[in-house]
């Protein structure tokens, strides 16, 4: 076993105890453990006290009345585990983009373990953030540089808004949320508040969550009748590969013309990356016209990669055409 | 609280109690909180079936089903598994009475050096009584977490088929 330090455990019996619990400096939650297990080993997380949330856990996904916006959204739990929302059949029915982008996700083991929250609070793949051997890393160690910038390039973000840092965040089910506007619901010891999921994350793949913050569920609103999703991910092999890029497309039609269309992008940038400029381009186009495209690239105009990840512009504006067609053709 | 105070905790590791059920026996261990399930089957319990191949989650070796799913045993801690109830692959058959899965890995040559096979076999039998094993192309996207460097692919994919028609749901190892 490499060079990791020990660390204490502790079980919250509930969610004040584990308020209380995640206030002592350096504390961080432990759910599946599918990503914390293997940085702590490797040395690259040294948090003292692990809180585990296992207790916590309620029903995976709960179907809410939002009388405000119209028809039920719902609730995912932050202890749901990946493969019993993609196995939820209101999920399936109703959000075909979130029960794809999770079974696109990591392995069927994976998704036993891994949760919702801790999917979504994952930390970068950049190889060099996990790298055993000491490499300069900016987020590993402030000062140190980055070695992508001079390594390999094709994880790096294509919008670059950090200056230190040009990791993406790996969250597949992240991209389908944001899509969808979901929220994450955060609570701690001062209150409890509400992030979209759309800000939940900095440019530099790091969530925005504080000492002392526990995630407990994510809000997910309803969608307009006639709604229809879908998700396209591009991988280096057929399955269990993190994305190269991946785009969540939602869109209601009107016969084959678009009345409204969502999409977010992944592994463009340190969060999910949503195409608002294409979106309003995008409405009153028929779905197969190739005017589809240049709508999706107005959203790519800004985009500024590093030599190994320019190829990456292109292949996420043809996912994101292919993903939309994907939902539109869907029901 | 761990058991030892937290003060010194690099020089005196912090240990904790953990009850175990596996393979329908009772364990209890004092392990360190950050030994993972899968050096807990495998150096204190000294079940070796349970293979550690990249100790990150990518190849499945070490694939065993915890209150009847599958999961990696490599990513999860044995403290977070207290009271559970862990099957490994000691657990599934036995020479004498092997699991259907077992039985067709033999039958359909369905391994070389042998190594990712316990995996293969834990995870297959889960894929089974999920409901997962209903055609090739749905066996090798459900089995895509189980790797085999010998790449023994077509006659895993082929045992499992097999085992799944002989034994559509297996309700003894159910997920
Ligand atoms: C081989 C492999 C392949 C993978 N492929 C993919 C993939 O293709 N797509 C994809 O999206 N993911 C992929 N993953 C990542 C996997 O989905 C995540 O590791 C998993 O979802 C994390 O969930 P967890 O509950 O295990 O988190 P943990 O490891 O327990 O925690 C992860 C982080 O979240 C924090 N956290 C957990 N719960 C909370 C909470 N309630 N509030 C606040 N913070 C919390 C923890 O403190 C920690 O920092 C892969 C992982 C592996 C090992
Ligand atoms: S991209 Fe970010 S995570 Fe990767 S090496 Fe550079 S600073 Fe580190
Ligand atoms: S040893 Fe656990 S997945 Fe490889
Ligand atoms: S049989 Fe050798 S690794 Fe699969």
């Amino acid at each position: 076993m490499p060079a990791d330090t020990g660390f204490d455990y502790v079980r919250a019996a509930d969610t004040a105890h584990a308020l209380t619990l995640l206030d002592t400096p350096g504390a961080k939650p432990i759910a599946g453990g599918t990503d914390l297990v293997t940085l702590l080993r490797s040395g690259v997380d040294r948090t003292p006290l692990l809180v585990d949330l296992a207790a916590l856990r309620g029903q995976a996904v709960r179907v809410e009345p939002r009388p405000p916006l119209g028809g039920p959204g719902i609730v995912l739990d932050a202890l749901a585990r990946m493969a019993d929302v993609a196995a939820d059949g209101w999920v399936r029915a109703t959000y075909p983009v979130i029960a794809q982008a999770l079974e696109l996700s990591a392995s069927p083991q994976v998704r036993n373990l891994g949760t919702v929250a801790g999917n979504l609070a994952q930390r970068t793949r950049c190889p060099y953030f996990r790298a055993e051997a000491p490499t300069p890393c900016a987020k590993r160690s402030p000062g140190s540089g980055c070695a992508a910038r001079r390594g390999v390039q094709r994880g790096t973000a294509v919008f670059t808004a950090d200056p230190d840092c040009v990791a993406t965040h790996p969250s597949d089910l992240a991209v389908a949320l944001a899509a969808l506007d979901a929220e994450v619901l955060v609570e701690s010891r001062a209150g409890e508040r509400t992030i979209p999921v759309t800000e939940f994350y900095r440019p530099d793949a790091e969530t925005v969550l504080r000492q002392g913050d526990l995630v407990t569920a994510v809000a997910v609103p309803p969608v307009a009748a006639g709604s229809r999703s879908a998700y396209l991910k591009v991988r280096e092999r057929a399955s269990f590969e993190f994305a190269l890029v991946s785009c969540a497309a939602e869109v209601v039609l009107d016969g084959c013309v678009i009345r409204s269309a969502r999409l977010a992008v992944g592994g463009v940038a340190g969060h999910p990356w949503r195409l608002t400029e294409a979106e309003s381009a995008l409405v009153g186009l028929e779905l197969g016209a190739p005017a589809v495209r240049s709508a999706i690239d107005t959203a790519f105009a800004a985009a500024d990669p590093l030599p190994g990840a320019v190829f990456k512009v292109e292949l996420a504006a043809r996912a994101a055409v292919r993903a939309l067609r994907a939902a539109g053709s869907h029901r | 609280m761990t058991e030892q105070a937290t003060e010194n905790r690099t020089a005196i590791p912090v240990t904790a109690r953990v009850s175990l059920r596996v393979n329908g026996v009772e364990h209890h261990l004092v392990v360190e909180p950050r030994m993972t399930l899968l050096d807990a089957l495998r150096e204190v319990i000294g079940l070796t079936g349970t293979k550690k191949g990249c100790d990150r989650g990518e190849c499945g070796a070490c694939t065993v089903h915890v209150d009847g799913r599958r999961v990696n045993a490599c990513l999860t801690l044995a403290v977070m598994q207290d009271g559970h109830d862990v099957t490994t692959v000691e657990g599934l058959g036995t020479p004498e009475n092997p699991h259907p899965v077992q039985r067709a890995f033999v039958a359909n040559d369905a391994l070389q050096c042998g190594f990712c096979t316990p995996g293969q076999v834990m995870a297959a039998a889960a894929c089974i009584a999920e409901g997962n094993a209903t055609a090739p192309h749905r066996i090798r996207e459900w089995m895509s977490g189980n790797l085999c460097r010998c790449a023994a692919y077509p006659q895993i994919i082929a045992a499992i088929q097999e085992a799944a028609q002989a034994d559509p749901v297996d309700p003894a190892h159910a997920r």
